[in-house]
């Protein structure tokens, strides 16, 4: 049985170009970027060519980037940086409730000490609506943080509008891109995002790398102290190689993103198709329509499943796919994203399952999760 | 190639880097997906922290792994004081710590506590009596590095850690990045509750690192987020870095008996430039040995670093970390002068360096020396 990996959203394998380049740089690098000597100097301009290729991919700044160990830290940094540099202004913070933990979490433990969080509702395609941005806007809001594609449904967010919102008012808008950023071009200074979170190992890079962008005009708090990299943003000796393998990741994102756009929508397509055709009883959570849902992630509800016993089928069926929520010590919390969109009544909060393509995943693999998703459901059926 | 800057950074070891690219490759899934796959993964990072654990003599639960040293010794050092902050306000560290430890500490003075800065004797040493005499009944933490990144001197751990095993409500940091490999210390003793390590000072990889943390110790997390590390540091494990570091940890042990060839090498360097007149030796004599400092006063340490490198000899002033600064050296004017502190380089061994490394490094350094002396003169 060939296994199927259909969980890139937690993460991606190393892309064969990226592990090329890191194997080069094992060899030929491996200075600390502060030494002055011919090592340090060799490893400096390493990683001032990452940068430079990192503030290119979004149109940022160079200055801009500030190198962390993954899209934790960034997220942390941003809105922790953010609200302490900023709470003389005010202690007012928007988001939304369908965050990753790494915003939903540094927001409550904010609130605790003292600000207050507005947890933007969404619809029922788990969209934001701007009027309800506007109305939580106050004149102490100093951070607005929302995320560009949700990470379980594949939800876009209405970015364009936020930022363009937030800008005019002078409040610091902060996205998490870590799920747009290998599928959606991104421009900061159009798109009027002061501070963007980025994470390699969901973009065929290696994992404990990651950067946040900074506009140059946000005052952050710092977060890390120790010696004086990325200008004091965050201490410690840089992940020099990781940072290597992350470049290039980036760099063959960029040739390769419109092919891998078509060819994730065509992965979906054909699931869906394939899921039809066999009358397998499903709803997708969230709307396919390119214009606010990202070809690589779909979010579906099988009425009369029960999740736990379905993943295990499932993986026992050789597909690897998610729940779309953290696991903590083996049991499945239901979903804070399907609860914001359904309510906690709803019975897809314990019975859905999210897919999330790659590069290499293939239609004909497709057609084959739909049998095995038929043999699966039928069984299970037939014991209820 | 004469590479003597091993405590800014170290050449990964290649059985590290083969670790790195296999796990890199065959487990890339994410140890929480809860399929077959992230379960393989979570397995083989169990392993590596069980490994790890068993190697330095603590529990599994004790191994906390962290991008690095500076996030150890932040999470460490900003975790303790803010999860304690109503038991007291008081931290204990000395005026020689890394920049992590000694930037953490002015931070904290921002917010209200009290820090006392021990001095250091001219071997870089601290008093014990002056540590007993500065805790008191507010003092929650104290933070004191085994070996100095600059000088080498060795501070007594075991003896302070002893000492404040007698106060539960004290906790007991120390930043071991320099001495781990070289110098052990006695991981599971009493009283030392917090244990940083670095993983590219020991032929591992940058962006690896733990904290050892004692099961009875609680502190705040830096990051908030998802639950791993038992949410005390939230985001997706580097697994391919932590099985590398439990490589590099291993091979750094069973490399210490090397150690005694390090003090031969660094025997020979105080020989031979303990009496030359322009030569002043920083590092004191009982010290650790792969760290050897000299200050050359009248000789700016950039233009002797640039001409080592001429010869393929690579030193450093300071620490990596405040070489941009351009500032005295905080740790050599702490036991000895400014003149000194001005002026000082930094070689740094590792365990297996050559002998005759040493020997090029001497001589080369003799003839520079001379002919600075020669057009100054």
């Amino acid at each position: 049985m060939k296994r199927i990996y259909l969980d890139h959203a937690a993460t991606t394998p190393i892309h064969p170009s990226v592990k090329d380049v890191m194997r080069d740089a094992m060899e030929e690098s491996f200075g600390n970027p502060s030494s002055i000597h011919h090592f340090g100097r060799e490893s400096r301009k390493r990683l001032d060519e990452a940068r430079t290729t990192m503030a290119k991919s979004i149109n940022g700044n160079y200055e801009s980037i500030i190198f962390t160990s993954g899209g934790t830290e960034a997220n942390n940094l941003a809105i922790f940086g953010a609200a302490y540099a900023n709470q003389h202004k005010g202690n007012h913070i928007i988001t939304t409730q369908i965050e990753h933990h790494a915003v939903l979490h540094p927001c409550e433990q904010l609130e605790k000490e003292g600000f207050d969080v507005t947890y933007l509702p969404v619809n029922e395609n788990g969209l934001v609506d701007i009027m309800d941005v506007k109305k939580a806007l106050r004149k102490d809001t100093i951070l607005t943080t929302i995320m560009f594609v949700n990470n379980e449904t594949g939800m876009k967010q209405p970015i364009q509008m936020i930022g363009n919102m937030m800008r005019s008012r002078g409040i610091i808008f902060h996205t998490d891109a870590v799920q747009a950023f290998g599928i959606e071009s991104i421009d900061v200074n159009e798109m009027k995002i002061d501070l963007l979170t980025v994470s390699s190992h969901k973009i065929y890079g290696p994992k404990g790398v990651g950067f946040l962008y900074k506009r140059d005009e946000i005052e952050l708090a710092q977060r890390l102290f120790g010696g004086e990299q990325e200008r004091t943003w965050r201490s410690g000796t840089e992940n020099t190689l990781a940072i290597e393998g992350f470049k290039k990741a980036v760099e063959v994102l960029q040739d390769e993103r419109d092919k891998r756009n078509e060819h994730y929508q065509s992965l979906t397509n054909r699931l869906i198709h394939s899921l039809d055709e066999k009358s397998i009883d499903y709803h997708v959570n969230g709307d396919l329509s390119p214009e606010v849902h990202v070809p690589n992630i779909i979010n579906l509800s099988f009425p009369g499943m029960d999740v736990e016993i379905f993943l295990t089928n499932l993986d026992l069926s050789g597909i690897a796919v998610s729940s779309g929520s953290a696991c903590t010590a083996g049991a499945i919390d239901p979903s804070h994203v399907l609860r914001a969109m359904y309510g906690e009544d709803s019975p897809r909060l314990r019975n859905s399952i999210r897919f999330s393509f790659g590069k290499d995943n293939t239609e004909e693999e497709m057609e084959q999760v739909a049998e095995r998703i038929q043999l699966i459901v039928n069984r299970l059926a037939s014991k209820n | 190639m004469i590479y003597l800057d091993n405590s800014a950074t170290t050449k990964p070891s290649p059985e590290v880097l083969k670790t790195f690219q296999s796990v890199s490759l065959n487990y890339f899934a994410n140890p929480s997906s809860i399929h077959t796959m992230g379960g393989d993964v979570e397995k083989l990072f169990k392993k590596a922290r069980k490994q790890i654990a068993e190697l330095l003599n603590v529990s599994d639960q004790e191994v906390i792994f962290t991008s690095g040293g500076t996030e150890s010794n932040n999470l460490a050092i900003k975790g303790i004081a803010h999860a304690h902050k109503n038991r007291g306000n008081h931290i204990i560290t000395t005026q020689i710590e890394h920049p992590s430890v000694l930037q953490v500490c002015e931070q904290l003075e921002n917010e209200g506590f009290e820090v006392t800065y021990l001095p250091v004797n001219q071997q870089g040493i601290i008093s014990v009596d002056d540590l007993m005499k500065a805790h008191k009944e507010e003092t929650i933490l104290v933070t004191m590095m085994h070996i100095n990144n600059e000088i080498g001197s060795i501070q007594p751990i075991e003896e302070v850690a002893n000492y404040l095993s007698q106060f539960p409500k004290v906790t007991f940091h120390t930043d071991h990045v320099q001495g781990f490999g070289k110098i052990p210390l006695k991981y599971n003793a009493d009283g030392l509750d917090l244990v940083t390590i670095s993983g590219h000072k020991i032929h591992g990889l940058k962006g690896t690192g733990c904290l050892i943390k004692k099961r009875h110790i609680n502190l705040e997390p830096l990051f908030q987020g998802g639950s791993q590390e038992i949410s005390i540091r939230p985001g997706t494990e580097n697994v391919a870095g932590i099985v590398s570091l439990a490589k590099a940890i291993r091979l750094a042990q069973e490399k210490q008996k090397n150690y005694s060839h390090v003090m031969l090498l660094r025997q020979r360097l105080f020989d031979e430039l303990k009496n030359h007149k322009q030569i002043t030796i920083n590092s004191p004599q009982n010290g650790a040995a792969h760290i050897f400092n000299i200050s050359i006063p009248g000789f700016k340490p950039e233009v002797l670093i640039h001409a080592l490198g001429e010869k393929d000899i690579y030193v450093s002033t300071t620490s990596a970390c405040s070489s941009k600064q351009n500032e005295p050296s905080h740790v050599v004017l702490a036991c000895s002068n400014e003149l000194n502190a001005n002026s000082s380089l930094r070689v740094s061994m590792h365990i297996e360096q050559n002998e005759e490394d040493i020997d090029v490094f001497i001589k080369e350094l003799n003839k520079i020396i001379k002919q600075y002396d020669n057009v100054m003169g």
